[in-house]
């Protein structure tokens, strides 16, 4: 019997003694930011780890939050659905690049049941969100809407009551597509909303509009597609009325890009763009040997991006409701890859 | 005999000094764990002041409480407390209007009418009860069943506001204002009650006359410690007064709270912006502290008595 015992004990010791070895093998990578993107890079991620052993743990703090945490180095990567304007990189300790993942859009949700296509226009949802248009049986909303019955109601607008990415997209929309909306409004991630009532994240969003008769809101794209809520076509620049869709979007950055991908893509000139569309970033340290950042674990963060900007990984992004990247901003980012380092050597060869 | 004796008496020496021993091992233990509590408190508050200072010096203390103007736009940032403190003051004291009809009968049911019956334990549990109930599910309650009543009613467009958020409020709060004041009402001297019998007093009389004058004010504060309870409500207040930072004109006007903005608006917020955050939440403990405070000297007041 204490034989049995201490066979059982050795083979116990053996088998606590692997797991560890294989644990010391495996990297963990920790990032840190925007919610929009969460469920795209949760499904990334996961699938990462099973290929490669990389465990990657991300927090879903919100863009601000991200940034803060990368700025303490604290996480290997930060995620922000706003660039860094030239003000916020100077702030940051050291030199950091963005490396765009996937694409979304900001779309008009709005409950009207007996109206089945709703088209509206960037100056018409800027007056509305004004306070200007307050009747769906606007002058201006019949004129573009030839053959569907508005109803005479009141139109609610509802907008996020926290700070969001999702926010920032509409109103940088707003903003170029209306001045008055820019002068008096403005672009930010939470604002001073002249009307209107707010609900928490999109689910709060959403669920306003769908519980509130003659309710519009802006909601990520994300959400309104797993959702299947009725959505507004927009009249992008080049005059066509667009429904969202995952093409669409992506359209909306198939034109020219900086080569550092800052840049916001609302209101593209491309044709059959979806007009309110935006990347999502995540940012990193251009140099990784930082404090006491070994290369075993740059090089992981590096080969992680650069696989998120793969066919593969990029492919995942349609099954949770996002749109993928086109080639030239896939193009533009593994160039960004290629110029992080590690003790002044680039990483990816 | 005698040497058994100094033995047994050697024995309970040592006993005596050991439990001695262990009982100031204890002691210092205790003193430890209560220490960590302070620091912890003080901690909270250090932080919250220092964080509270890059706003108060901004605007200055008076300008950030009287200022109802919350505009988070870049070269325009302008933030001030007092649409918040005005949605957070609104909706509480209005839940505890709306609290008291439901709170203080059950208090008199259970206190006094039923006291120690089956019946009674039976509904103080399911009081009680309505404590354990998630905030978010209060929220979500009030989001699908109550919004659509008051719209059905006309009171209000879309069924948001300050009128909405209380009568949710009032409910959560029934449970912390009717079993600590049942508590008191059953803590009436039998022999006032029953002198007050044998005079000729009604049931009604002897309430008006001596479980009200001498429960008074342990029932006032507990309906103090409620009001406190519900200062600091945030989730299902978010989901229901309609999140707009203006100072609410009128019962179904939507509004904001102090709890609600910070929950809402500190995960993407720097700077000015965190800054007078962190200052709203000083100011909510301060106001939260005070009103525990008041209700808890009411309460020893009236123990002493």
């Amino acid at each position: 019997m204490k034989k049995f015992l201490l066979f059982g004990l050795i083979v116990t010791l053996a088998a606590c003694g692997g797991k560890k070895t294989g644990d010391s093998s495996s990297i963990s990578l920790a990032g840190a930011g925007a919610t929009f993107p969460q469920p795209y890079y949760d499904v990334a991620f996961k699938s990462y780890q099973d290929s490669t052993n990389t465990v990657v743990t991300y927090g879903g703090v919100g863009s601000g939050g991200g940034i803060r945490s990368l700025k303490d180095k604290i996480v290997d990567f930060g995620a922000s659905d706003a660039f860094l304007s030239d003000k916020e990189i100077e702030k940051m300790p050291a030199q950091v690049v963005h490396v765009p993942t996937c694409m979304g859009a900001v779309v008009m949700a709005y409950n009207l049941p007996e109206v089945k296509d709703l088209k509206l226009t960037g100056e018409i949802v800027a007056d509305i969100y004004l306070g200007k248009i307050t009747k769906w049986n606007d002058a201006r909303i019949a004129a573009i809407n030839p053959g569907t019955s508005l109803p005479a109601s009141v139109i609610n607008p509802v907008y996020r009551s926290d700070g969001s990415g999702t926010t920032f997209v509409f109103s940088d929309y707003l903003s170029k597509v209306s001045p008055e909306f820019s002068e008096k409004v403005g672009t930010d991630k939470a604002l001073k909303w002249p009307v209107g009532i707010a609900g928490k994240g999109n689910p709060g969003v959403a669920g306003t509009i769908s519980q509130t008769a003659g309710a519009i809101g802006y909601i990520g794209s994300e959400y309104s597609f797993a959702q299947k809520l009725p959505v507004a076509q927009l009249k992008n620049q080049a005059g066509n009325f667009i429904t969202p869709s995952t093409e669409s979007i992506s359209a909306a950055a198939a034109g020219e890009l900086p080569a550092d991908t800052r840049t916001m893509i609302t209101n593209s000139s491309d044709p059959n763009a979806y007009p309110i569309a935006c990347f999502t970033w995540i940012v990193l340290y251009k140099e990784q040997k930082y404090d006491d950042r070994t290369l075993q674990q740059a090089e992981a963060t590096v080969k992680l991006l650069n696989w998120m900007t793969d066919a593969y990984a990029q492919g995942l992004t349609t099954r949770v409701h996002y749109s993928p990247l086109p080639e030239s901003a896939v193009k533009n980012a593994k160039e960004i890859l290629k110029s992080v380092t590690y003790n002044g050597q680039p990483i990816l060869k | 005999m005698h040497s058994s004796l100094l033995l047994f008496s050697f024995h309970s020496k040592y006993k005596s000094q050991k439990s001695k021993m262990r009982d100031k091992i204890f002691k210092i233990l205790l003193l430890l764990c209560s220490l960590i509590v302070l620091l912890i408190c003080g901690g909270m508050v250090y932080s919250l002041v220092s964080g509270a200072v890059p706003a108060f010096s901004h605007f200055g203390i008076i300008d950030f409480i009287t200022t109802s103007e919350w505009n988070p736009r870049p070269d325009h940032e302008e933030y001030g407390a007092l649409s918040f403190i005005a949605g957070t003051v609104m909706t509480s004291f209005l839940a505890l209007l709306f609290c008291i009809p439901f709170s203080l009968p059950v208090a008199l049911f259970t206190g006094e009418y039923f006291r120690g019956t089956r019946v009674a334990m039976v509904i103080s549990s399911v009081i009680e009860l309505l404590a354990g109930i998630p905030s978010i599910v209060y929220g979500l309650w009030g989001f699908y069943t109550l919004r659509p009543i008051m719209v059905d009613l006309h009171l209000s467009a879309q069924g948001f506001g300050v009128l909405t958020a209380s009568m949710v409020l009032a409910i959560m709060i029934i449970p912390y204002a009717s079993s600590l004041s049942s508590e008191f009402i059953s803590m009436v001297p039998r022999d006032l009650k029953e002198g007050a019998y044998s005079l000729g007093a009604t049931r009604m009389e002897v309430i008006r006359y001596v479980i009200f004058p001498v429960s008074g004010s342990g029932v006032f504060a507990s309906y103090v410690l409620a009001l406190g309870r519900a200062l600091g409500e945030t989730m299902a207040v978010t989901m229901l007064i309609g999140n707009t930072n203006n100072i609410p004109n009128s019962l179904t006007a939507t509004g904001n709270t102090m709890a609600s903005v910070i929950a809402n608006q500190f995960g993407e917020a720097e700077d000015l912006k965190l800054s007078s955050l962190i200052a709203i939440g000083l100011l909510l403990f301060l106001i939260t502290a005070v009103i525990n405070l008041i209700g808890k000297m009411i309460m020893t007041k009236f123990s002493k008595a």
